[in-house]
């Protein structure tokens, strides 16, 4: 087992002016389980083909360990990529398809076999180990498949979508299943995917990245609770964070005809701003007598929850009036949203950007 | 109503029953032809004369395969012909069916679960695998990272005395404008375990000739793509005075079937060190040749073979000083023609033209030498059809190659080869894991942020109890 780091590790494709990914500084520890994500384009793939040997390094390093992969080929790195491609084959044992690539290894057979069956084990395989594959569901193929990498016993996984082809049930009980095993594997895992909800269930940490540059990374909590910049605000969360615009006026930000408060640390940090952003958190949302004066349009029950789909409404900005603004509220107070109501924020949970530096200003 | 997406379309396709499961189409519409494995549900429709090959896939890899295989028909790259994918296929039980990719079955194509089997002779899996590694590297020449390279991706055709391989599943492909030394190794890292796991699957269902390690195929593979790649890119280095390895190394290139179309040559200050590199070459150095010539589309051997022959009978016409194009309109007319007319029709579906040719020649060789005379080549033709051909299975729709390997074995599903044979008494195993699932709920596209925080405290948790029982 071992921890990765990316420092200053750049690619740059042949007949591109600009990096598909930029001087990435990244370190993962030792059995963490690491989310890349972030819109399509943004370098994820590129970065975990780095690592994986797939992709040249213009500049910076990377290591595994303390071995320095920069150079080397991809079978020489001990990593695995899973899910490439998982063809079972129907004359050969449950057992054998897992563990057969172990014999261009040279791994002794005794050895072969504790392997297999310690993971058969972990992925709940014991009594399937002797049985022909044909009659396993698409499922249990899926965890035969992760078992062929786990009798690897590499360093580091290595996962790009490994969920996109599956359809979405077997996608949300294998994603449950990948990220359970990881944990008591302890293996470091790097996993790639689009998908922000995929990733925050999954990562110990997520990496956001952005036009080939690194956002933010850290706990899914944080990354939630804190959000570094806009980019990540408004990336991460679903339904996503409200972003609203507005002029600074005395005491706060002027949102349609209502003063937003925000702190005196917050109005001094931005001195350079004539506008901020603010973002408030769906759940952050409550009708109130006074607050953001907005016009319901949808009102949505899911479980114990109420979903207010409303528009903006009081501004002379354009741009910002009709501006769609989802509130998450607890149900009791579905008999009031219809029409045009109030909606007061948590001050405890604002979050305040700079629209100069997209930077956060908030704590 | 199902959408079809097609660079040209075939109408007849339009009526067929697209709103259902591609497993579940009546039988009369479909051809039990051998195949490799799959993980989708494949399956071969019949219109007409023509046989097409149906995949259910989901739309992006339907998609994504289209193009890339349109690509590789436009680079000349033997592949399996894109014919068009169709989409919006409705529903059943309001799951919608995923789209269906269609291409045109390879003709003549020989499946590979055969061609391993018990009886075959070593320098036909020596073939086998030269094939094999021709295509990869040709693939590798144009940018192309297969990323899935397995004897159930790859279809086999004859090639006179050797074969040609063609590529079939295009799903993991992808093409760029070079590859890098990584990506290569990566498809050959791939290409060894699936090889892997293919022969020792053919072993196990004996269907493997027994001689055949499978191990040891797997190496061979390797190197001799290295082999190859070192002959079709390498570098070589040498001192001005060996002048004649310049044109050595493009002679070799040809006699593996390639053309140099850009050759890089450096050479020293004082030139005494000349350094070589060929920067582009391209596959298919006789069947370009023979299709200029005659209109002839042909395997690279066939070619090979065929222009051997147009050779000779230049020398033999006394026509050496005749413009080769004029001696190959004549050659064709008096040769090639005259030999596939004599034919029988209802036999010409057991191999391609250039193939028949090819063993027409072979025919007349073993009989001149046998009768120690000239034998007139439409009499060879005569004595071909009655002793070879008419003895041979069919191979333009491969029906019946597969069966005497099965014997008295019954596969699964005689339209998938994937699930094996039928084999007594199988219930499965209870599955813990897969009956917690089914009790799970639906996910919500929403993110659950009450679990995450659930499960940010019981880490921290966990983390401050491990500390606690490390400090004494
Ligand atoms: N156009 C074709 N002509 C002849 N045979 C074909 C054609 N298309 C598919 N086949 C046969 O069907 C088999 C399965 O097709 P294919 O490889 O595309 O399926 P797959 O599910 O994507 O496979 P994999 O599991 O390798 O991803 C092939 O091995 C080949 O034998
Ligand atoms: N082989 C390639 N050649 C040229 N450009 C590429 C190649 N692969 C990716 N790119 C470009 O690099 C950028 C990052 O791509 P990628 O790493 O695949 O992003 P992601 O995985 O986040 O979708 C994109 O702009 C993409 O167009
Ligand atoms: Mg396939
Ligand atoms: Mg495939």
């Amino acid at each position: 087992m071992a921890n990765v780091s990316f420092s200053d590790a750049t690619r740059i494709y042949p007949n591109s002016d600009h990096p598909a990914v930029d001087r990435l500084n990244l370190e993962i520890g030792d059995g963490e389980f690491m989310v890349l994500v972030g819109p399509s384009g943004c370098g994820k793939s590129t970065s975990l083909r780095m690592l994986a040997g797939l992709e040249e390094v213009n500049s910076g390093r990377i290591l595994i360990g303390d071995r320095d992969v920069t150079d080397l080929p991809p079978k020489d790195r001990d990593i695995a990529m899973v899910f490439q491609n998982y063809a079972l084959y129907p004359h050969m044992t449950v057992a054998d398809n897992m563990g057969f690539a172990l014999k261009m290894q040279n791994v002794p057979k005794a050895e072969r076999q504790e392997r297999v069956l310690e993971a058969a084990k972990l992925l709940g395989l014991e009594d399937f180990l002797s049985r022909k594959p044909k009659a396993l569901s698409g499922g249990q193929r899926q965890r035969v498949a992760m078992g062929r990498a786990i009798v690897r016993q590499p360093q580091v996984f290595l996962m790009d979508e490994p969920l996109s082809n599956l359809d979405a049930k077997l996608r949300v009980a294998t994603r449950t299943q990948i990220a359970a095993l990881q944990q008591r594997l302890g293996v470091t895992t790097v996993y790639v995917t689009h998908d922000q909800v995929e990733a925050m269930t999954m990562g110990d940490r997520v990496a956001v990245m952005k036009d080939g540059l690194l956002q933010q990374v850290a706990s899914p909590l944080e990354l939630y609770d804190r959000p570094g910049n806009l980019f990540v605000a408004g990336f991460i969360g679903s339904p996503a964070m409200n972003l609203i615009e507005g002029p600074i006026v005395s005491g706060g930000v002027q949102i349609g005809d209502y003063i937003l408060p925000l702190s005196r640390e917050v109005l001094a940090k931005a001195s350079n701003d004539t506008s901020l952003t603010v973002g408030i958190r769906p759940e952050a949302l409550e009708v109130a007598e006074q607050g953001i004066a907005v016009n319901v349009n949808i009102v949505e029950e899911l479980g114990a929850d109420t979903y207010l789909y409303s528009t903006l409404v009081g501004s002379t900005d354009q741009s910002v009036d009709g501006q769609q603004i989802v509130a998450r509220t607890s149900a009791r107070h579905k008999g009031r949203s219809s029409g045009t109501v109030r909606l007061a924020a948590d001050p405890t949970q604002l979050h305040v950007f700079s629209n100069a530096t997209q930077e956060r200003l908030s704590d | 109503m199902p959408r079809f997406i097609s660079a040209k379309p075939d109408s007849r396709l339009l009526p067929l029953p697209w709103e259902t499961p591609l497993a579940e189409w009546p039988v009369n519409l479909l051809v039990a032809l051998p195949r490799g494995l799959s993980r989708h549900v494949v399956r071969f429709i019949k219109v007409g004369d023509d046989v097409y090959a149906a995949k259910e896939v989901i739309d992006h890899l339907a998609q994504h395969e289209y193009r890339l295989l349109h690509a590789l028909m436009r680079q000349g790259t033997p592949a399996v012909e894109p014919v068009g994918i169709i989409t919006e296929r409705g529903a059943v039980d309001g799951v919608p069916l995923d789209p269906i990719l269609i291409t045109r079955h390879l003709e003549f194509s020989l499946p590979y679960r055969s061609l391993f089997s018990p009886g075959v002779r070593q320098e036909t899996v020596s073939r086998l695998l030269d094939a094999m590694v021709v295509l990869v590297a040709r693939l590798h020449l144009i940018g192309f990272k297969w990323g899935d390279v397995s004897l159930s991706n790859i279809l086999f055709r004859r090639d006179a005395d050797t074969f040609a391989a063609y590529l079939v599943d295009a799903e993991t492909g992808e093409l760029h404008a070079r590859l890098t030394r990584g990506q290569r190794e990566h498809d050959i890292d791939i290409a060894r375990t699936n090889l892997l796991g293919d022969f020792l699957d053919l072993q196990a269902g004996g269907l493997l000739q027994e001689k055949l390690d499978p191990l040891r195929l797997v190496d061979m593979v390797t190197s001799r793509y290295r082999e190859l790649w070192n002959e079709l890119t390498g570098v070589e280095e040498f001192s001005g005075g060996e002048l004649d390895r310049i044109e050595n190394r493009v002679r070799r290139l040809n006699a593996l079937g390639f053309d140099v179309a850009e050759l890089d040559i450096q050479t020293d200050a004082d030139q005494e060190t000349i350094r070589i590199q060929p920067m582009v070459v391209d596959a298919g150095h006789h069947s370009r040749r023979l299709m200029r010539l005659t209109g002839l589309d042909t395997e690279e051997n066939q070619a090979r073979r065929l222009l051997n022959d147009l050779d000779t009978y230049r020398w033999r016409t006394g026509q050496a000083h005749v413009d080769e194009a004029v001696v190959a309109h004549d050659w064709l007319t008096h040769s090639f023609q005259p030999v596939m007319n004599a034919i029988p029709a209802e036999l010409r579906a057991k191999r391609e033209p250039a193939q028949i040719f090819h063993e027409v020649l072979d025919y007349r060789w073993y009989q001149a030498q046998r009768e120690c005379r000239e034998v007139p080549l439409l009499e060879a033709t005569h004595g071909y059809v009655r002793d070879v051909l008419s003895d041979l299975p069919d191979e333009e729709l491969n029906l019946d190659v597969l069966a005497p390997v099965v014997e008295d074995r019954q596969l699964v599903n005689p339209y998938d080869p994937s699930m094996g044979y039928v084999e007594a008494g199988e219930e499965p195993p209870v599955d813990a894991w897969e009956n917690q699932a089914d009790d799970q709920p639906e996910a919500s596209p929403f993110l659950d942020l009450a679990a995450l925080r659930a499960r940010a405290a019981a880490k921290a948790r966990a983390k401050a109890e491990s500390e606690a029982r490390d400090t004494p």
